[in-house]
This record gives structure tokens, C-alpha cells and sequence, in this order.
């Protein structure tokens, strides 16, 4: 499953022969191996002549798959999540989705954010409508945005001004703008962070059952090890100083297991937190040889 | 909600509906000080043995001129050239303030670039051009214009670049992820986001227009308020002088509420409790 950098970057040449994915029941049944989604390929990043933020970041992620990213506060989980959305440029390295390279934000791959940043000139809906105006299907719109309004529970909202709305609530129409443009990509940061313990729980499942619903890839950053257990299908743990993969593993949990009162999550739990501690201790100690090896 | 179970208790001893009232109240309080002011200083005036000759300045006199000049129709008829005057200067101003202003805000190399000179033009009186101006355009109204412009553009640059540079940094980046070109970020981000601070800067500009009009209109033209006063300080038509000036304050006050209506219009930001 772990995928090592010098596998991925061999993988290439053989994916340019390869014909476009096309979203089709078929393509989704491919081996993963074969043609992975996305393909982060040797990322390094620093900002301005700063110490490196992230060293030689590889890793795949199937098409339909939620992938976690674990790491402690400044490691590079946001860097490298803006780095994946083109909303910067890599140091070096290459990002692929689909098979295309990442050359620049596109609607293709979307990222959701901490804050809401809804525009509070707006209202609900036509913030919703934002990503469908920018790429002139604004006619789309007035079927599309009722959709994903109603996927985010928030049918009735359509009118109101977004300064009216709750944090959770607000939070749901970034969702629901993100899903509007239907992106083949989601990227969350830690987007459930400000928000109180019992709508952050709902809102993940929320989420979760979404993207599973729509065939959507999530890529979700968070320091959270249960944020993880309850969302994904597998998590990279990244190091600090600088950020690179140091453990990629399968989270093996049914859709019923996925809630706190279960004894599989909580052994998941454990697992992730056992292994996050151990990543956590690697990273202070200077470059031993286990960082390249599977931590699993 | 609990807005709601708040906002009892945080308005205070005042009841809502009499805080609307008393606003009026006190602007009423206000200006029948003023008409007082203006009364007792006719007295005065009327009173002095040196000053006697402009007794017309008192309102009796200058207000049955004014009404008088509103039934001629003459008080639109010298007001409608000064609004054209402001109102071109303005739009000039406008014109020209507004995509320096953003591009100032946006480009912090640019900033630098034009700070000390901008704060040393604006400190020049815009009179001060009125030589040039004479010199540079054909028609009196060429320079009238241009010299309106000149003190109205700043209030809209430096509005505009203030405005432009507390735009939040998300919204550009949530708006570039969502796959917004340049175009896009102008018009749905920046333009709505700083609308409130552009109008500012145009009802502040328009402020400084009204107050550059008069003496502009001082010079060569034969229409407009600030004709009105030089003519009837000529005629020695003291009751009309004192009317035009009723007339000045009366249209600039009517041109700033209409700027301020605008303001709370185009206003997105909550304040208050609902
Ligand atoms: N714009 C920037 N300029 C310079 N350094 C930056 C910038 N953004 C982030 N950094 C640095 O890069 C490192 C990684 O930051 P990043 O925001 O990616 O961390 P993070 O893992 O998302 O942390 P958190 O969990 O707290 O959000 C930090 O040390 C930070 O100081
Ligand atoms: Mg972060």
C-alpha cells in the first residue's frame, strides 16, 4: 500500500500512456496501484531562504479515498495543502491530480479552509454560487446550488445574509460552496477546528458520508488522531522540522465503527495515538534511519 | 435567541422609539440656536453705529429674499451651474481616485513609491493651482472643474487605498481557489469590500468640493453660488448675500445626507443588534 518515493516517481511515465481517468463506475474499480489519483511527488518547500518547511514529501491517494494528514502544529500541514491546491508553488517536486500537474488553483481541486471566509456582502446562496460564476456556469447555478444546499442541510438558509448564520452553519456553506463547482478533490484544513465538540463530531461524519456519497477524494490535515479515526480511510503522519512522511498507514474501520462508542474505534484510536507519540519522539531526534522505513 | 433576551437590558434607560424622536428633538434644539445666533448678531450689527449699512444680513431680510429668489426661480438658476461644476470635478476625482487608490492599496512598492509626494501634493491648497488652471484650460468652467478635482481626489485615493488594504486576506485566497481570474477578484471581492470606504472618501471629497467651489467661482465665470455672493456683495444686496449663503449650506447639507444615506445603504457590516 505505502507507496516510496522512488516507486512513485517511476510511476510517470506510465500514467502519461495512460488515458485520461474518466468518472465512471469502471475507472473507479481500476487496482489503486495502477493509476492513483494523486500523486505528490518529492515536495520540498521553504518559505523565502527560511529553514526547510517540508522535505521530500511523497505520497499517492486513490481516486474516492479520504486521506489524513497528521502532524503537530507547524510541521507544514497547511503549506503543504496549499502546495497541493496551487495556491503556491513548490520548492520542488511535482503535484499530479487526475493527470494533470498542479500548476495553479482550478476548481478541479478545491480547498476549504479553517474560517468560513464567507463574503458577508452575500448571501448564503450567492456565496454557494461563487466557484460556478468564476467559470461562467452561472446559468448553472439556480439547479446546482439548491443541490448542495440541501446535501449541507441548509435548504432553507438560501436568502439569508451569512453574518446571520452560526459558526457550524457558516462552516456548512464553505462545504457547500467547495462541493458547488463539483471538484474531483476536497482539501480540508483542520476545518472543523473552531467549532464546539458536537457539531465538529457531526459535522466530520457529515462530511465523510458527503464525499463518500459523491465519489469526492478528500485530503483532510488535522492534529486531531480521532478527527482522523472518525473521517478516514488512511492516515500519512507527518514529522516537524523539517515536515516529511515518516509513517502511511490503512485505517481499517467499518462505516458503523466510526463513532466514539465503539471498542474497533478505540482501538484505532490508540493505534494512531501510539504511533503519532512514536512519530512524535522520532522527529526530535535528528535524522534516524526509521523516518524512510514504514512505521507500521 | 439570546440576542434578544440581551438587548432589553443593554439600551439602557432610554426607551427605542423615544431615541429616534430625540434625535430630531435635538437637531431641532440645535438649529433654532443657530437662527438665534444669527438674530442676535443682526441686532447687533444693527445696533452698531460703524456697521449699520449691513443690517440686511439679519434673517428677516435675507430670508424673505430667500423666499423670494426660490419663487423667481433664481436660486435653482444659480445653483444648477455649481452642481454641474461639483458634480464633473467629482466625477473626475472619482474617475481617477478610485483605480489609483486600489492599485496603491494592492501594490505596496507603489505605495512607497507615491506616499511622500501624495502627502505633499494634498497639503497644497487646491486654490493654489488656480494660476495654471487658467492657463491650462480654454474655459472658465474647464478650470473651475479641474480645480475641484484637484482637492477632491485625494479624500478618494487615500479612502480607497485604507479601504483596499484591510480587505481581509482569505477572501482573496478563498476566491483564487475557487479559480477567480483578476477580473473576478475586482468585482466580487475587492469593488464589494471596500464600496463603503470609496463612498467615504467621495462624501469627504465632496466636503472639500463644496468648500473649493465658491472661491473658485469667485474668478471670471457669471454663473454658479459662489457668483451669486461676489455679485451681491457688489450690488451691495446684502439680504441676497446672506440668502445665496443659506442656499450654499442648505444643498451641501442635502449632497452630504444623500453621501451618508448612501454609506449605511452599501453598509454590510452588523453594528447593532437587529
Ligand atoms: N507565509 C509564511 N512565511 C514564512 N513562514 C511561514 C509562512 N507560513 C508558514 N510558515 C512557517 O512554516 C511552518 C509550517 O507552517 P504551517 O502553517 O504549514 O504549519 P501547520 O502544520 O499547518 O501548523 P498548524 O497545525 O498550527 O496549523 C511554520 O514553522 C511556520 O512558521
Ligand atoms: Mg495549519
Amino acid at each position: 500500500m505505502r507507496q516510496t518515493c522512488s516507486i512513485a516517481k517511476a510511476t510517470p511515465p506510465m500514467n502519461a500512456l495512460s488515458p485520461a481517468p474518466v468518472t465512471t463506475p469502471q475507472s473507479r474499480a481500476t487496482p489503486a496501484e495502477a493509476r492513483p489519483f494523486v500523486r505528490v511527488d518529492g515536495i520540498s518547500h521553504r518559505y523565502g531562504r527560511g529553514a526547510p518547511v517540508l522535505e521530500d514529501i511523497c505520497f499517492n491517494v486513490r481516486r474516492g479515498e479520504v486521506l489524513a494528514l497528521i502532524g503537530r502544529s507547524g510541521c507544514g500541514k497547511s503549506t503543504l495543502l496549499h502546495l497541493l491546491a496551487g495556491l503556491s508553488t513548490p520548492g520542488a517536486g511535482q503535484v499530479h491530480i487526475g493527470d494533470r500537474p498542479v500548476t495553479g488553483p482550478s476548481n478541479r481541486w478545491v480547498m476549504m479552509f479553517q474560517s468560513p471566509s464567507l463574503f458577508p456582502w452575500m448571501t448564503v446562496f450567492q456565496n454557494v454560487e461563487l466557484g460556478l460564476r468564476f467559470d461562467g456556469r452561472r446559468t448553472q447555478a439556480k439547479h446546482r446550488v439548491p443541490q448542495v444546499l440541501e446535501l449541507v442541510d441548509l435548504s432553507a438558509f438560501g436568502d439569508r445574509n451569512v453574518q446571520d448564520l452560526s459558526g457550524g452553519q457558516q462552516q456548512r456553506v464553505a462545504l457547500a460552496r467547495s462541493l458547488a463547482p463539483e471538484p474531483d478533490i476536497l482539501l480540508l484544513d483542520e476545518p472543523f477546528s473552531a467549532l464546539d465538540a458536537f457539531t465538529r463530531r457531526s459535522l466530520q461524519g457529515e462530511v465523510r458520508r458527503i464525499a463518500k456519497s459523491l465519489g469526492l477524494t478528500l485530503i483532510l490535515v488535522t492534529h486531531d488522531v480521532g478527527e482522523a479515526a472518525l473521517m478516514a480511510d488512511r492516515a500519512v503522519l507527518l514529522t516537524s522540522g523539517p515536515g516529511r512522511v515518516a509513517a502511511d498507514t490503512d485505517i481499517a474501520l467499518d462505516d458503523d465503527d466510526r463513532s466514539e462508542a465503539t471498542r474497533a474505534f478505540r482501538a484505532e484510536t490508540a493505534r494512531l495515538s501510539q504511533l503519532y507519540a512514536e512519530v512524535a519522539g522520532m522527529s526530535a531526534a535528528t535524522d534516524t534511519p526509521r523516518q524512510k522505513g514504514s512505521a507500521r | 435567541m439570546s440576542d434578544a433576551a440581551i438587548s432589553p437590558a443593554a439600551s439602557g434607560p432610554r426607551l427605542p422609539n423615544l431615541g429616534r424622536l430625540a434625535g430630531l428633538v435635538h437637531a431641532a434644539i440645535g438649529m433654532s440656536l443657530l437662527y438665534l445666533v444669527w438674530w442676535i448678531g443682526g441686532r447687533l450689527v444693527a445696533a452698531s453705529p460703524d456697521m449699520f449699512a449691513f443690517a440686511d444680513f439679519a434673517p428677516g431680510p435675507a430670508l424673505s429674499a430667500l423666499w423670494n429668489m426660490v419663487q423667481s426661480g433664481e436660486a435653482w438658476a444659480m445653483t444648477w451651474p455649481s452642481l454641474y461644476r461639483v458634480g464633473a470635478g467629482l466625477l473626475a476625482a472619482i474617475v481617477i481616485g478610485v483605480p489609483l487608490g486600489i492599485a496603491i492599496g494592492r501594490v505596496a512598492v507603489l505605495r512607497q513609491i507615491t506616499n511622500v509626494p501624495f502627502q505633499f501634493l494634498r497639503m497644497i491648497s487646491p486654490l493654489s493651482w488656480m494660476p495654471i488652471a487658467v492657463m491650462a484650460y480654454d474655459t472658465w468652467d474647464g478650470a473651475i472643474i479641474f480645480l475641484i478635482t484637484v482637492a477632491a481626489v485625494w479624500p478618494v485615493v487615500f479612502a480607497t487605498a485604507a479601504g483596499v488594504r484591510r480587505i481581509d486576506p482569505a477572501w482573496l485566497k478563498v476566491a483564487r481557489n475557487l479559480g477567480a481570474k483578476p477580473f473576478h477578484l475586482l468585482t466580487t471581492v475587492i469593488l464589494p469590500a471596500i464600496a463603503v470606504d470609496i463612498l467615504t472618501g467621495i462624501r469627504l471629497a465632496l466636503g472639500v468640493a463644496w468648500i473649493v467651489l465658491v472661491p473658485a467661482e469667485y474668478l471670471g465665470v457669471t454663473s454658479g453660488l459662489g457668483y451669486a455672493i461676489n455679485d451681491a456683495r457688489d450690488t451691495l444686496d446684502y439680504a441676497r448675500l446672506a440668502a445665496t449663503v443659506v442656499i450654499i449650506g442648505v444643498i451641501g447639507f442635502g449632497l452630504d445626507f444623500l453621501c451618508q444615506q448612501a454609506v449605511q445603504r452599501l453598509n454590510w457590516v452588523r453594528t447593532d443588534t437587529p
